[in-house]
């Protein structure tokens, strides 16, 4: 299926587009145009395919599918609310991964085993490598939605289990170059399944977005070898692209939370997972009303504001901002500090505060401020944890041994936001709750930020 | 297309795109992930090559499938890239649409 001069030509142009949208995308004031330029190519491609003369069957079907599936992803993407982003962005990656171990499969099915060792090795590593981003994506949106547990779930010999499937698949590869039956492809497409689901399942609390990235990388390394079954180059080239420069964003998504990449995905198995502090007894804490929350910020010269994924579950941004507008009235000093994993996923909270207008010369990022904290009078943590939780430094039984974090612990003061006790993400209790410099103020962040809001103007 | 002219421009691809995003700083690491999700939603169009000379009913089935899911992957992700980098913006009058906005 040789196409045109010309369509290859547009398929190159598509594939610098491509190149030019990531490209975009990594400084900020690009990153929109990056985004536009790598539509028009996919559109200029997918349009093009249907004028090159190819044979196309089932055209009415086809024209379906694309019209239904525009419709789906165009509403849910519009519809979906900027905290749920990351589980979105899953999806769409576990349905990417989907669509290319499909296409290995009819490719397969409809070619049958044609001798060739290259094209049966990347049929074989399309739906690999795809079932597992599939499934694998679609428990990290599980997990993200909060349908199942956010914690690491460590079945009994999880880890032998996981190895045994892993090399159930391989040798199953294997067995469909000797034996090629089709119900061998099924077998493997099971097995692959489960273990993209074994993969991700001892994967808990902040590690869930690096899963993500690297999952993203696997549907790219899957397009790429279904680029090679068809001998199509611009899906090889995208899917090598995406394959790439998602590993490489991994391993700096590792970075930012201070671990190696392998104790973030094999960390579960050695079952370390249980977290520092004794088991949860009723230990006293002091807690404050708005009133007296109000009173500390407004004749406090510096303040430090750390948002955390609980500020964008309340929807408390603007609020946030009305009292930092609020503050900064008073003439007093007001920053906000962005750990790199604030949210849900890097960089997630400043999508999220942008989203409320707050100027990014108050974002400061983590080691521009950390200094900055023992010179402050109060940081107000509002929905964050294991952000702030110093059990990263000095326990090294705690899962987020090693991340760094915002050293709230040297300010003056620290008042806590929270809706209650309940530890974070990572399920990790937080020592600095229990600390003589901490307030609590317990409640829905929007609330209690409404209420000392209301307070500080009443000064 | 043979192999090795195919394996070529893989490797070539492979420096391609770890060099491309080498120096991002962390407030766009999630429009990136975002972004390259998107980009290999391109995958439409081999379900659409692959739909296009499917026979029987069960590699129509999946073959459709197929296309479905990688339009869904290919306009969502730009999309909700997209929304996300809105929020970039230089500052301007807000409109204040909270909810995202509809249809």
């Amino acid at each position: 299926m040789n196409s045109p001069t010309w369509a290859q030509l547009v398929n190159l142009a598509a594939a610098v587009l491509f190149i030019l949208s990531l490209k975009g995308l990594s400084s900020p004031k690009t990153a929109r145009l990056g985004t536009a330029l790598g539509a028009i190519g996919a559109v200029v491609a997918t349009v093009v395919l249907f004028f090159t003369g190819i044979e196309l069957d089932n055209l009415v079907l086809i024209i379906a599918a694309i019209l239904v599936g525009s419709v789906i992803g165009w509403i849910s993407a519009r519809r979906v609310k900027m905290t749920a982003m990351p589980q979105l962005v899953a999806l769409f990656n576990g349905v990417g991964g989907g669509a290319a171990g499909l296409i290995a499969i009819v490719e397969y099915l409809h070619l049958g085993d044609q001798g060739d060792f290259l094209f049966s090795l990347f049929t074989v590593l399309t739906i690999i490598i795809g079932s597992v981003a599939f499934s694998g994506s679609i428990v990290t949106f599980l997990k993200l939605q909060e349908i199942m547990t956010t914690r690491p779930v460590v079945i009994p010999a999880g880890k032998w289990v996981t190895i045994l499937v892993a090399l159930a698949t391989l040798g199953t590869a294997v067995w469909l170059f000797i034996d090629p039956q089709f119900w061998v492809v099924l077998l493997l497409l099971v097995l692959s399944l489960a273990f993209g689901v074994l993969f991700v399942l001892p994967v808990g609390g902040a590690d869930v977005p690096i899963v993500i990235s690297l999952l993203n990388a696997c549907t790219g390394l899957a397009v790429a070898a279904s680029g090679y079954v068809l001998g199509n180059v611009l899906l090889l080239i995208a899917g090598t692209l995406v394959g790439a420069s998602g590993t490489l964003l991994t391993r700096e998504m590792a970075k930012a939370m201070g671990r190696p990449l392998t104790s973030t995905l094999f960390g579960a198995f050695s079952g370390t997972t249980q977290g520092g502090g004794g088991p949860g007894e009723e230990r006293p804490v002091r807690s404050a009303g708005p009133n007296d929350i109000a009173i500390m910020l407004g004749y406090a010269n510096k303040v430090i504001l750390v948002p955390g994924y609980g500020l964008a579950v309340a929807q408390a941004q603007s609020t946030l901002r009305e009292l930092a507008d609020l503050l900064t009235a008073r003439g007093i000093e007001v920053d906000y500090a962005i750990h790199p994993v604030a949210g849900r996923m890097p960089g997630h909270m400043n999508v999220l505060l942008a989203e409320a207008s707050v100027p990014y010369e108050q974002l400061k990022e983590m080691e521009e401020i950390n200094p900055d904290f023992s010179a402050t009078d109060v940081v107000l943590v509002v929905g964050a944890n294991d952000v702030v939780n110093p059990a990263a430094r000095s326990d090294e039984s705690a899962p987020i041994y090693g991340m760094p974090i915002l050293d709230v612990d040297n300010a003056q003061q620290v008042v806590f936001l929270k809706r209650s006790m309940r530890p974070g993400f990572a399920g990790i209790e937080n020592e600095l709750l229990y600390d003589p410099k901490t307030t609590l103020l317990f409640g829905d962040a929007k609330d209690s930020l409404t209420k000392v809001v209301t307070s500080l103007k009443a000064l | 297309m043979d192999g090795v002219a195919l394996l070529t421009i893989f490797v070539l691809s492979v420096f391609v795109g770890y060099e491309v995003v080498a120096k991002v700083s962390t407030i766009l690491h999630t429009p990136l992930m975002s972004g390259a999700n998107a980009i290999h939603g391109i995958v439409l169009i081999g379900g659409i090559i692959v739909l296009g000379s499917a026979e029987g009913i069960l590699e129509i089935v999946l073959a459709t499938l197929a296309v479905l899911l990688g339009a869904i992957n290919l306009v969502g992700g730009f999309v909700v890239t997209d929304r996300m980098l809105e929020m970039f913006k230089p500052r301007k009058t807000v409109s204040n649409d909270a909810d995202g906005g509809t249809l």
